[in-house]
């Protein structure tokens, strides 16, 4: 028996348990592999069900088991690292034709990826307050900032932050239909995801460029709420480092 | 806008941002990671809880959904205003 027609019975249940297998007094050990094959299913599954809690709670629990069924198949680890499995699940979920009357998905799953990426994400410590209270408005405008490795942004044609709250939190409106973009961030090390007012993620995106906060607002455009995205980035404690012009 | 008018109304913003932090940014001061308490579903291991031997000489979750429908709150999701369902109209809104 060859390792590869094991890897690949162990995903594909049609196919015959691979022949060979004894267990220690050497007798067929077929159920075994059935055990196995099972488990390796099931903790995917789990795995999936935890990390994508508003995706199942979107299509529902049986039909997410049989999503991450078919996921488990298409996208069997490819790491060691099970805390990052379901990678692929956004672009999975966009080109899964059943699927495709409900074209937010995808973009949800990004968020909900995007969460436990900045969970996982190296720790770093905020600018003071202080700094930035002491810095001179020139200094401020023309100063560069790097910013925390838990921040994500998440851009979508869809209300995929609304969605999210509303399948997160309990008595929290219904979304209306408009494009949001949403901004996870992590005071402390519990990520939270905010709504981006507009302007916000092109702001955030300038300054991730390595953009100075003068340049970040000429691209964001006319009337964005500069002081909300600052709040959200020195109260999720985002900005890390500052670089001013010399 | 002039840069004069730039600098202030940066600086305004900076102002109010700050103005508003009802805590300290550092708010890591007093916290410890502790690996304990996780948030579910966000722990490093996902095998665990999965490993299961009830019902196993049979492998189920061999799911297909492509037989199936979603049923869950995305049917309530689908018609805010009538136009969530429709990516006809989301469309034409999005191109114009």
């Amino acid at each position: 028996m060859r390792q590869d027609a094991f890897t690949k019975a162990l995903l594909d249940p049609t196919l015959a348990v691979p022949e060979g297998l004894v267990d220690a007094q050497g007798r067929p050990a077929g159920r075994r592999f059935s055990v196995y094959r099972n488990n390796v299913a099931n903790s995917l599954t789990e795995g999936l069900e935890q990390g994508f809690p508003v995706i199942r709670k979107l299509v529902g629990d049986e039909y997410f088991k049989a999503l991450a069924g078919n996921f488990l198949r298409a996208h069997p680890p490819t790491s060691k690292l099970m805390m990052f499995y379901g990678a692929e699940m956004p672009a999975f979920l966009a080109d899964f034709p059943p699927l495709a009357h409900l074209p937010y998905l995808a973009d949800v799953a990004r968020l909900e990826l995007a969460l436990r990426e900045s969970y996982h994400a190296t720790d770093a410590t905020p600018i003071e307050v202080e700094v930035l209270s002491n810095l001179a408005p020139e200094a401020f405008i023309s100063a560069r900032f790097k910013l925390a490795p838990a921040l994500r942004v998440v851009v979508s044609r869809y209300p995929v932050w609304s969605i999210w709250q509303a399948n997160s939190v309990v008595g929290v409106p219904a979304p209306v239909m408009r494009p949001e973009a949403a901004i996870v961030i992590r005071p402390g090390y519990d990520p939270v995801a905010h709504l981006l007012p507009e302007g916000g993620a092109a702001f955030v995106g300038a300054l991730q460029a390595g953009q100075s906060i003068g340049a970040a607002v000429d691209l964001a455009g006319e009337g964005f709420d500069l002081s909300a995205i600052l709040g959200l980035l020195i109260g999720g404690g985002a900005l890390i480092e500052l670089n001013e012009e010399t | 806008m002039s840069i004069s008018t730039k600098t202030f109304v940066v600086a305004g913003a900076l102002a109010a941002a700050l103005a508003a932090q009802v805590a300290p940014a550092s708010a890591q001061e007093g916290k410890e990671k502790c690996f304990g308490v996780a948030l579910a579903g966000k722990n490093d291991c996902a095998a665990g809880p999965g490993t299961t031997c009830a019902g196993s000489s049979k492998v189920d979750y061999q799911g297909n959904a492509w037989s199936l429908v979603p049923a869950g709150t995305c049917a309530t999701m689908e018609l805010p205003e009538g136009r969530m369902g429709s990516l006809e109209a989301l469309d034409r809104d999005m191109a114009g």
